[in-house]
This record gives structure tokens, sequence and C-alpha cells, in this order.
């Protein structure tokens, strides 16, 4: 039988993990369904696990000095309530799942999850955001397409802990969010799409695209949004296809259960058309 | 391991891995089968409990999460006023089939009207997502949790 730790302290957590390896558990709402064992018995866990919901050095959302820092075992209702997370990331997670599911989810759990159909993962590549890691030896901070490798896939080492996400505190004129799913709870998104820009003027300062579920990773490219940068908003409405058709070539979805790759490749482009001729 | 929590109002221990699930705790160590196992992966809330007064699924949690919280169930609610009148709004909307969702519906409601005696319909809505119906009374139960917040529930 495998153990299950609970630390009073992140110290004594990040010591648990050096030592054992154990998994970390937040909300346990992916891991518990990964790991899931007939009705009655132990869920089919391989490594131990370290519980860290209670810990409250790492819950709770402080903004200060220009950033946001969610601690990684807030929940999805404690954040989707909060006034200092960017409406976007708020929108984002009030469509996640239900309500009963988000009162125990957390962001760290979504994020580690690193599912390319993650929904936070969206929004919080499109505000910059980072996460903080923790181990014995210190903390490191990575810009969150850095720490997301693959499906499944992160950066985390097997003695980190994720303790806290954190986003520039910055406001955009123009934002959209929009999860196509098969209905509005407890689907997974077959395509989601976050979109932020700064008009001033009629004159783009700052735009930013992000396509999840229609590739391994979270679609953005800087190198594009740069081409919309000092553009009028209307030169860029006048031809809204084309500029949406420039994200085509970076979208490799697949074929699920949930929607084909020609379906999720049409609809990010119609969100992004939709995005330049009606929001910005 | 030891986890003690708060169970229907009682301080209780539990001995053994902090990796069962909950809603196998609750059924067959404290006997309390009102907690029903619909889909096991936290989709249908027909295992819905109250934690510290907020509904969760109670099948994709482990037990070693649940310590120092208080936990309500279907039982712990019977004995109160509250229940009652939730119960009589059930029955006068015609918002029970076969009833194996209606615990998870009630504590889904409860902890709606908790939040919010005066929830709009379309919070109504928001809040029961996480718990089906495959009777499809879905529209009587919502109507059920609008008589009942009609009718002042207060916590």
């Amino acid at each position: 039988m495998v153990n299950g730790y609970r630390p009073q302290t992140l110290d004594e957590a990040l010591e648990i993990r050096a030592n054992t390896g154990a998994i970390p558990l937040a909300g346990g709402t992916d891991l518990m369904v990964r790991h899931k064992n007939i009705p009655g018995a132990l869920p089919k866990f391989e490594e131990p696990v370290v519980f860290i919901s209670h810990l409250e050095e790492i819950r709770g959302v402080k903004a200060e000095d220009g950033i946001v820092k969610i601690g990684a075992a807030t929940t999805l209702a404690e954040l989707e309530n909060d006034e200092k997370i960017p409406a976007v990331l708020r929108e984002a997670i009030s469509n996640m799942a239900a309500r009963n599911v988000r009162h125990i989810a957390t962001i760290g759990g979504n994020v580690c999850n690193a599912s390319p159909a993650g929904d936070t993962l969206v929004p919080l590549y499109a505000l910059d955001a980072g996460v903080k890691l923790a181990s014995t030896n210190g903390v490191r901070t990575l810009p969150v397409q850095d720490f997301i490798t693959g499906p499944g896939q992160t950066a985390l080492a097997p003695d980190e802990i994720l303790t806290e996400i954190v986003i520039p505190t910055r406001s955009f004129t123009k934002e959209y969010y929009r999860k196509v799913g098969t209905r509005k709870a407890m689907a997974l998104s077959r395509v989601s799409f976050a979109a932020l820009a700064d008009v001033n003027g009629g004159l783009i300062e700052d735009i930013r695209f992000a396509f999840g579920a229609v590739a391994p990773t979270v679609v953005r490219s800087r190198e594009i949004e740069k081409q919309f940068i000092s553009r009028t908003v209307d030169e860029i409405k006048g031809d809204a296809p084309q500029w949406a058709q420039k994200f085509a070539p970076l979208l490799k979805p697949i074929d699920d259960q949930r929607a084909s790759a020609q379906y999720r490749r049409k609809v990010a482009i119609n969100l992004a058309v939709y995005f330049i001729e009606e929001i910005l | 391991m030891t986890i003690e929590f708060t169970l229907n109002g009682e301080k209780v221990a539990y001995e053994g891995s902090p990796l069962r699930r909950l809603i196998d705790v609750l059924r067959e160590d404290f006997g309390l089968i009102g907690v029903k196992e619909g889909c096991g992966e936290g989709e249908c809330g027909a295992c819905s409990v109250l934690i510290d007064g907020k509904n969760v699924p109670s099948c994709i949690l482990p037990v070693g999460a649940v310590a120092g919280r208080e936990i309500y169930t279907i039982e712990g609610l019977r004995d109160t006023e509250q229940f009652n009148i939730l119960m009589d709004c059930f029955a006068e909307a015609g918002a029970v089939q076969c009833g194996f969702c209606t615990p998870g519906m009630i504590i889904a409601s409860v902890a709606l009207l908790k939040h919010n005696p005066k929830p709009s319909e379309e919070e109504i809505r928001h809040w029961l997502a996480g718990n089906l119906c495959r009777c499809s009374g879905m529209n009587m139960i919502v109507e059920a949790v609008k008589l009942a917040s009609e009718r002042g529930i207060q916590w």
C-alpha cells in the first residue's frame, strides 16, 4: 500500500517530496479520476501522495508590486469571485467543470495537469503568467509556456512543488474569452480561445491571442502578434479572415471523441475572426 | 494515519489510509448510505456532501484532504427545519422520481441557499450544473429550489 502524507507546513511538504518522490495532491479532481479503481477499493496510486490543499502558505490571492500572486492551492471557486483576478481568467474559471468541483479543484492542479484542454492555461498564456516552483534547494520562477512542455508534461522537477502563479497586473481595453464544449457545464473544451488587446486612438498597442485544445500545448505566437502592432483597428478589421489565418499553420489539433481536427481548426480561426471583427 | 473531522455535528476519528475515497469512508465505515455513487468521476453529483458548507463530490476526494473540516451528509440535515422546507418543496414541485440524485440535489441546493438565500434562476442552474438527474426532472428541481427560496429558507 502506498503512503499518504499530510504535512503541516510547506517546508515539511518539500522535505517529503524530496525524500519520497510523493506526488503533490491538492484538490485531487484530476488525480483521483486518473487513478480510479473499482468502488470501495483504494485509488491506484503507484507513488506516495503528499496532501497540500490545506497548506495556508500556498493559498489565497495577493496583489502587490504590480503582480497578482495566486497561491497554487487556491480553489477555482475562490478565484472566480475574486476581483483581484483578471477578468479573462475569471471568465475561463467560471466555465470549468461545475461549482461543486470548483469548490475543491485548484488552479495549481489545473496548471500541473498540463492538459492541452486545460482551461486556466489559455488565459494564463495570454496574460504572460509565470509559475513559482519551490524545492528544499530554493525557488525558481518560469514563464507558464516554458513550464508546460507537452500534453501532461511539465518542467516540474521531482523534488519541486508549484507554489504560486504570478500574473503582471495590467488592464486591457479589449478582452475576450470563449470556450466551446458539448454543454455549458462539466464539458472538456473542444476549443478554447482568449484574446487581449490595448487599443489607443484606433491604434493597436498590444495584442495577444491564445488558443487551447488545438495543439499539444496552448498556441500563442508573439511573432504573429507583433505584425498587428501599430496598425489601425480599421486596417485589421478590413481583412479579419486573412489576419486570423496567420495562426492556422500553428494549429495542430487531433481527432478525438469530443471533436474532429477539422472542426477544431475551423472553430479556432472563426473565434479569432470574431474577436477581430466584433470585439477589437 | 488518524484523520479527525466533524461529521454531521459530531467529532469523529478515522483510522486508515488517507487515500481512501471520502464516499467509501462515509458509506462503509459510518453507514451513511444517503451518499450515492453514480459516475465515480465527479461528473454526476450523486455523492455530494457539504464540506464547510460547500457542496463537493465525495467520490473524487481522498479522506486525507478533509482533516479538521466540517462535513454534513444528507443524514445530518434530516432533523433541521431547512431540510424539511426543502423536502416539502421537492415533493410539491414533483422534483423526485427515482430519487437516486435527490440527496445530491438537496446538498447542492443547501450550499446554494446558504451562499445566497434569494438566487436567480440562472444562479440555481449554475449551482446545480454538477448534479445530473437522469429521470429528466431538472426543471422541477429548479422549481423546487425557487419555491424554497420564496418560502424564506434561512440559515
